[in-house]
């Protein structure tokens, strides 16, 4: 513990570079399933297909029990086949984006589902068409749950790309993996302890921009 | 203006929630569907906005084939309010009550403009709840505003499903008389759906009673009371009908004017002079603005100074708009034999004695027996 910390008065650049790396690689693969997994849980929400909605959903559900390790490796071997780069950055971004899915979809479709039928026939009967209807009622009426979905994706993301280090994309498992390497204790416990230093505060910023976003009617006073 | 014409609704499990159902509600009339749940009257209103589709049948406006209208443009001219539940929780009431002029395209000022004008017509001052959100308001207040939203466009038509449901009887009273004061102000063609036969009679210029999906009888509140087609109707509008008869009368029939008056700083032996003079037994009690404070009783004179001393305060008052059987129970709970009635700010507006009342009875008793 204590040669940890002397490696960090030691080299504070080089945990603040991994950390950087860290928040660069969960933020670009954030921003993608955010908006892959709101528009398709929109999608799959609509009346009509419910069929589509629970393969999907299913789908999801089992992307998410591929162990980390499992999907790089398979990433590695579908990216090197279409000829594009195996390692690094690209490959991480893309598991990443599959294992924000499920928390951010699923949280989309329930939350469209559980509006209220008095809301939406309010809507329809003032004449509301299905897009009015989706944008004025449906949507910030979800707002609270997306965001925890949103919430909750983010949080398993920084944990997630800890692992990605392993195909070279950065970020604070570096040190995690060159201390198993080397018997380093002390850089396994910087690792360790700075990504859940980072979820920790993360999670907490998420939790006031979930109030901040949430339309005023619908907060709890 | 809105007809239907042999309108029938199954649904695809075969269940037949409207059986070949055709009537006709005139320009400004108030029609009431009435009946036991389960009877098809909320459907009924709901196929005139094509919330639900018909299977057969067809339903005119104004002479026009509603399915020849688009659906949206459709429902953007009539008014639609349903129980509290309908008002959007992440709206504020003046975005609520927005809603349909937004989508009408309205400039912004027009539109904020027609909501305080609206609030303020449902008896809200626009200042203090423009801006508040629906969990902000009690259950009255949620109603108003669901009749203020229907009103936003200044649609030709009213559908309103238990407009005044899910609130405790006396705001619901207040409620149903400020809108009947509403109404005569607004004249719009209104299809209320309630199964409070009480409402029915109070609110309805005609009404149609249901029952399993089809329209059993299709009168004035007056002929179902008294001329019922069959044992249905009969039943459904049960024994007391001399009683429920009241609710035919309302109050501004029989109340007489502004009593003789008292204020509350005036000395007791003026007072008790003016009684004597005008050979009466009390006294309503006003302030300088003509608001009602209470009763001055002949049997009190000798226990004070002044009227203010002696005022019976605790009395009830009614409104102009409310019906006979609601003065009654006032009447008798407050064990006052006089009502003072009063309008929306509570001005006194004139009496209504005990004796007017057992006159009218009696007439809507031999009107019975004289079928």
């Amino acid at each position: 513990m204590v040669e940890a910390w002397q490696w960090v008065t030691k080299h504070p650049d080089k945990l603040a570079g991994w950390t950087l790396e860290h928040i660069w690689i969960v933020s670009v693969a954030i921003a993608i399933a955010v908006v892959l997994g709101v528009a398709l849980g929109i999608y799959i929400s609509r009346p009509g297909k419910e069929h589509i909605a629970d393969s999907v959903l299913y789908l999801a559900e089992i992307m998410m029990t591929v162990p980390s390790l499992a999907l790089f490796g398979l990433l590695m071997l579908i990216l090197g086949t279409i000829g594009l780069k195996v390692i690094g950055f690209l490959p991480a971004v893309i598991a990443l984006v599959i294992y924000g899915q499920l928390p951010i979809l699923r949280n989309t479709y329930i939350a469209i589902r559980e509006v209220d039928p008095a809301m939406i026939e309010a809507g329809k009967g003032m004449g509301m068409s299905e897009r009015q209807l989706l944008f004025k009622v449906k949507l910030p009426l979800a707002v609270p749950i997306i965001m925890a979905g949103l919430r909750n994706a983010i949080v398993l993301l920084i944990g997630i790309t800890a692992i990605a280090a392993i195909i070279g994309a950065g970020g604070l498992g570096v040190p995690i993996f060159r201390g198993l390497r080397n018997a380093r204790m002390d850089l396994i416990i910087i690792g360790g302890v700075s990504v859940s230093i980072l979820a920790l505060v993360v999670d907490g910023l998420m939790g006031r921009v979930e109030r901040w976003v949430t339309p005023r009617g619908l907060k709890r006073r | 203006m809105i007809r239907l014409d042999q309108v029938t609704k199954i649904y695809p499990d075969g269940t037949e929630a409207v059986n070949e159902v055709s009537l006709e509600v005139g320009e400004g009339e108030l029609c009431v569907l009435l009946g036991p749940s389960g009877c098809g009257k909320t459907t009924t209103m709901k196929v005139i906005n094509r919330i639900i589709p018909i299977t057969k049948g067809k339903i005119y406006i104004d002479g026009t084939d509603t399915t020849k209208i688009d659906e949206d443009e459709l429902r953007r001219n009539i008014g639609y309010a349903i129980q509290e539940i309908g008002l959007f929780p992440h709206m504020t009431v003046g975005q609520n009550i927005q809603v349909v002029p937004a989508l009408k395209g309205w400039p912004k000022d027009k539109r904020s403009e027609r909501a305080e004008e609206l609030l303020e017509l449902v008896g809200m001052n626009s200042a203090e709840f423009m801006n508040k959100y629906p969990s902000e308001l009690s259950g009255g207040q949620r109603q108003r505003v669901g009749v203020a939203r229907a009103l936003g466009a200044d649609p030709p038509i009213l559908l309103m499903d238990e407009p005044f449901g899910a609130i405790d009887p006396i705001t619901r009273v207040r409620l149903q008389d400020e809108f009947l004061k509403i109404e005569q102000e607004i004249k719009k063609t209104i299809i209320f759906v309630t199964h409070d036969i009480y409402e029915a009679i109070k609110m309805g210029d005609k009404i149609a009673l249901m029952n399993e999906g089809r329209l059993v009888q299709y009168d004035t509140p007056s002929n179902l009371l008294f001329k019922p087609k069959n044992e249905f109707v009969e039943q459904f509008v049960g024994a007391d009908r001399a009683l429920k008869g009241l609710q035919l009368i309302r109050v501004k029939e029989l109340m007489t004017g502004t009593p003789p008056l008292a204020k509350a700083d005036e000395r007791v032996v003026t007072v008790q002079a003016r009684m004597e003079r005008e050979g009466v037994d009390c006294l309503a009690v006003v302030d300088n603005e003509g608001k009602f404070l209470g009763w001055v009783d002949r049997v009190n004179v000798g226990k004070g100074e002044t009227v203010r001393d002696i005022i019976n305060r605790s009395v009830a008052t009614a409104t102009a708009n409310a019906v006979l059987s609601e003065a009654l129970s006032l009447m008798l709970s407050s064990g006052f034999k006089t009502l003072a009635i009063v309008d929306g700010i509570n001005k006194l507006e004139g009496v209504l004695s005990f004796d007017a009342i057992q006159l009218a009875l009696s007439e809507v008793a031999q009107r019975r027996g004289s079928e």
